[in-house]
């Protein structure tokens, strides 16, 4: 598990770990941002937490020691989210996450085509789901990472990723299907 | 339920994640399995919705500025002390607040010689408030008056004395250059708790003079003197007793 110094971070850092920070890590922010505002669903709040977490990463960037840089800040973002999340907003985080797993998905492709390409819909089904199953699909889907990737940032097991996604695109299909709006739920 | 399959294993097909053996084993299953095939299709329609609909949120030009100054507080400058930016930008408003209500021109104002200064106060504030921002306050950094002095060597046409008086309480933090009135300069930098004091140096023809009577503008203040060829002009927010210990101990 590729975990990083949680316990104390170095602050006398010079000229030369900032270079290597601006080089390695800040051309991550829009990646840490975009977590950032999926798992807190605000902008304001996003802001502050993406700037403590980048702050956080450059404070512990001593004891990153070259590998995947996003995937390194990521996990700092996501803790320092769910460190917000823990104080601010409880009960976001109560929500259950192993629900037992339905076969098949309940949205047809069409009504997809139909509804699904609104960005308005999605990003509100999205945020309807718990953030255990919100971050699984923000980091395949838009950020693009790979199953180990995901496992290190979420700090699940590899070989349980697959199931975590399966879950959470159920769950989305089925907070899709119920904003679907009147005339098409009618008929589902 | 004629399916056999575990129904994430299609997640891990969908997602280029099974290795060759798994997902060629899958692909044969989904040439007979239709419910796969269509959950397949739905999985597949529903990643291009997620990837087509612009949900990626990049970060705020705002938030990118923000990390950059917060990265800075947090790097040790070249001074090894930080000026905070509520200071800075506290010092800033007070020089264009007080800058618009009183404009004189100094040393004009003074009785004696130092009518021919070749800068103003506004220009010598200006380069003591510059020096305080962050990573300005030095080109070299030292206490020690024998880097400093020669780091001067062919940075400028004259050789500005330096001197560290540490036992006095005034302590060397390093030089660097500096423009005023267009013209090179050196300056010096001296700490006195805590407090910055920049000592502009540059050569003069003009016979020496005894240290003026002190200025005093926007909360800083200066003393203004001439010896041996060099027109010295020391400015800083401590107080004036303090900035005159200085200057006569640079005087002698």
């Amino acid at each position: 598990m590729s975990g990083y110094d949680q316990g104390k971070g170095s602050d006398v850092l010079d000229a030369q770990d900032r270079a290597r920070f601006e080089q390695l890590v800040l051309p991550h922010l829009d990646a840490a941002f975009n977590l950032a505002r999926w798992l807190l669903r605000r902008r304001a709040d996003s802001e502050d937490v993406a700037q403590e977490a980048m702050l956080r990463a450059y404070r512990f960037f001593r004891g990153f020691h070259g590998g995947d840089a996003r995937a390194w800040l990521l996990q700092i973002v996501r803790n320092t989210c769910y460190t917000w999340l823990e104080k601010n907003r409880p009960v976001e985080l109560m929500s259950e996450f192993d629900e037992e797993l339905h076969p098949q998905p309940s949205t047809s492709p069409e009504a997809l085509a139909i509804a699904g390409d609104n960005r308005e819909r999605l990003t509100r089904a999205l945020e309807t789901l718990p953030p255990r199953f919100r971050e699984v699909l923000v980091l395949r889907e838009l950020e693009g990472c790979s199953y180990k990737e995901i496992a290190s940032i979420t700090a699940i097991p590899i070989g349980t990723v697959m199931s975590a996604l399966a879950r959470a695109r159920q769950r989305l299909h089925r907070a899709l299907t119920q904003s679907t709006p009147q005339e098409a739920s009618r008929e589902l | 339920m004629s399916c056999d399959f575990t129904p994430t294993l299609l997640h891990g097909y969908l997602d280029d994640e099974l290795d060759a053996a798994r997902a060629a084993e899958f692909e044969r299953h989904l040439e007979c399995c239709k419910e796969c095939t269509a959950a397949l299709g739905a999985e597949e329609s529903l990643r291009s919705s997620l990837q087509r609909s612009g949900l990626y949120e990049n970060a705020p030009v705002a938030l990118r500025k923000k990390i950059r100054a917060g990265l800075d507080a947090a790097t040790a400058s070249s001074a090894g002390m930080r000026i905070s930016t509520w200071r800075m930008i506290a010092v800033a408003a007070t020089v264009l607040i007080v800058a618009g209500v009183s404009w004189f021109s100094w040393p004009r104002a003074g009785k004696d010689s130092a009518s021919t200064a070749p800068f103003t106060v506004a220009e010598i504030i200006d380069a003591h408030v510059r020096s305080l921002q962050p990573g300005h306050l030095t080109d070299v950094t030292s206490t020690d008056q024998h880097t400093v002095k020669p780091w001067f060597n062919g940075k400028l046409a004259f050789v500005p004395p330096v001197k560290d008086f540490a036992d006095e309480g005034f302590i060397l933090v390093g030089g660097r250059l500096d423009v005023l009135g267009g013209q090179n300069v050196a300056a010096l930098v001296y700490s006195r708790r805590k407090h910055i004091i920049n000592v502009f140096v540059l050569p003069t023809k003009e016979p020496d003079t005894a240290i003026h009577l002190p200025g005093l503008r926007q909360g800083y203040q200066w003393r203004h003197w001439r010896r041996q060829g060099m027109e010295y002009c020391a400015i800083s927010d401590v107080s004036d007793s303090d900035l005159y210990e200085l200057a006569q101990l640079m005087y002698q």
